[in-house]
């Protein structure tokens, strides 16, 4: 701060408490709804503050789910959820860890073409080519499989260009110190890079975890058996269902549940978000 | 560049081979795969094939409605971007002035990062519901009869909302950071100087943080214009009459629902171009920095 002007102090603590509350406002309503029964939503406008119906409705949504959507309950959305993000998270993880150790630590034959094929994928978005990668998997027989889920998302040019940039940073005198101790390559890459580049993974693990968890056209499109229902894409089905007999207040509940961990995830571990994101802006 | 090497010629191409597999089978593939879809015809029952060079695209071109998406995805991204930045700007600008309240109120703004834009969608459009939300009951009160079921400017207003809203952090902690690297020393001068906090802002920090700007509008265009599928899926499927139909849902709609595969892969193909297109802009001029 340049000067003290307390009236341009008051001004940016209103502007923030107004932009807090905006931002704030949808999950509220949500947050609202979800603690009444469809009755209270019979009267024309939902009521402004929770009702007691908070421990019920949560309760017959996690182990039940709303038998006439067809979808399951959302207990077994959620497990679902996290088996994905977590196996997106953690393969992308290991095929861009490897793949940047050998970009930047070896010189082979067609180096350049390699980086290049992996590079292109930066640019190219799954909804782009939505249809023929569909027809791929659906010719791998991997509909329906927690395989299909993930491995379509899982190469990603931006976590290797990430672990690129770390290892670039790693001074040469750390290589040459291993080489003279008789270190080959992969012992450096488990006993050195792996233990120096941990914050960086961590950080990585945040953004890519909350990256697989809001998938939603991919599941959406693969998955015809329930029983592979992620929370984000069956929060769809749910709401088309209900559309005849609004049931608001278990949609805004499932709502609720579908946004819990990700968002516990950013809070709770706030400063490695931040560098996970600053550092994979591409 | 590295100085200190291994030699090994095997080691580096198995290392390769996880990430190169998955990319050719899952990216490289497909996309060949739409590529040349995108020069084919099928006749209703995909049984014969026929090549028919660029006319998918002339198609295109000639398509009212694939122009009306283009058009609407063009409002859209701008939308979404000048609301989602300007409002994002303003809190950040705001942080900036806040010693120990700051990573408070930092902590209340970056959480819906980690909203899916499909909950996104569904909050929004719980909150604008014509018969039961919160919003059409106050916009009655002020004389305004909200329905995006019926109205196309009502419904691109919901996706809008709801695509900037979701975007606010991102942008939020990036002007933060931009913001910090302005240095206090050019501030103090020109307050020395003179210049009351308006004229700094304008003259001093908003050049400054031209690199950070530069940076979050193609970003928030990418965004906008492919990551907001789930948004238009959850809320108005790209009605009432196109109204909210961007290119991105309409590759979608075209090859799943309406089974034009011919039309579908060409709209891929032109899709892929801007990505690129944007791609080497973010590339280029990210590298060069602009700033004054």
């Amino acid at each position: 701060m340049i000067e003290n002007r307390p009236g341009l102090n008051l001004l940016a603590h209103l502007t923030l408490m107004l932009g807090v509350a905006i931002v704030a406002l949808p999950v509220w309503v949500a947050f609202v709804a979800s603690t009444h029964t469809a009755t209270d939503f019979m009267s024309g406008t939902i009521p402004l503050w929770p009702g007691p119906y908070l421990v019920e409705n949560y309760a017959r949504m996690l182990d039940a789910g709303v038998s006439t959507s067809g979808t399951p309950p959302v207990g077994t959305m959620m497990l679902n959820s996290l088996v994905m993000a977590l196996l997106i998270a953690c393969g992308k993880i290991a095929i861009s860890i490897t793949s940047a150790f050998a970009i930047v630590y070896f010189r082979f034959p067609l180096r350049n073409l390699a980086f290049w094929c992996i590079f292109i994928t930066l640019m190219l978005p799954v909804e782009v080519r939505i249809v023929p990668t569909f027809q791929v998997v659906a010719d791998l027989g991997l509909l329906d499989s927690y395989a299909g889920l993930s491995i379509p998302l899982i190469a990603s040019a931006t976590a290797t260009f990430l672990f690129r940039q770390v290892f670039l940073t790693i001074p040469d005198e750390l290589t040459e110190a291993a080489r003279i101790d008789g270190a080959g390559p992969m012992k450096f890459f488990r006993d050195i890079l792996l233990p120096l580049s941990r914050t960086n993974i961590a950080a990585l693990f945040v953004i890519l975890f909350i990256y697989g968890w809001n998938q939603y056209l991919w599941p959406l499109l693969i998955t015809t058996s329930s029983d592979y229902y992620t929370i984000v894409a069956g929060i769809k089905r749910m709401a088309d269902a209900v559309d005849g007999l609004p049931q608001w207040h278990l949609v805004m509940a499932t709502a609720m549940l579908a946004m819990l961990p990700p968002v516990a995830v950013v809070i709770g571990m706030q400063r490695l978000f931040v560098k996970g994101l600053v550092e994979t802006e591409k | 560049m590295k100085r200190t090497l291994f030699r090994n010629q095997l080691l580096p191409w198995l290392l390769l081979a996880p990430q190169l597999a998955i990319t050719f089978v899952f990216f490289l593939w497909p996309a060949a795969q739409a590529i040349r879809q995108s020069f084919l015809r099928q006749d209703a029952f995909g049984i014969n094939t026929s090549f028919v060079g660029l006319a998918n695209f002339r198609a295109l071109w000639n398509s009212p409605e694939y122009l009306n998406s283009l058009q609407v995805t063009a409002v859209f991204a701008v939308l979404v971007t000048v609301l989602s930045m300007g409002f994002s700007l303003l809190l950040a600008v705001a942080v900036d002035r806040m010693i120990r309240s700051a990573s408070v109120y930092t902590t209340l703004l970056v959480w819906p990062y980690a909203v899916a834009p499909a909950v996104a969608g569904i909050l929004w459009w719980f909150i604008f519901n014509p018969t039961i939300g919160v919003m059409p009951y106050v916009l009655e009160m002020v004389g305004y009869d909200w329905n995006h079921i019926s109205s196309k400017s009502d419904a691109m207003a919901l996706v809008v909302i709801a695509s900037a809203w979701k975007q606010i952090s991102y942008n939020f902690l990036f002007f933060v950071a931009g913001l910090q690297s302005v240095p206090a020393s050019l501030r103090e001068a020109a307050a020395i100087d003179g210049a009351g906090p308006v004229r700094r802002f304008f003259d001093i920090t908003l050049p400054l943080l031209s690199p950070t700007t530069f940076f979050l509008l193609v970003v928030n265009i990418v965004y906008a214009m492919f990551d907001t599928f789930a948004v238009i899926d959850a809320t108005t499927e790209g009605g009432p009459a196109q109204a909210t139909n961007i290119m991105v849902y309409k590759v979608y709609f075209d090859g799943f629902v309406g089974q034009n595969m011919g039309s579908s892969a060409a709209q891929s193909v032109v899709l892929m171009v801007i990505v690129i297109a944007l791609t080497i802009v973010q590339f280029r001029w990210v590298e060069k920095k602009v700033a004054y």
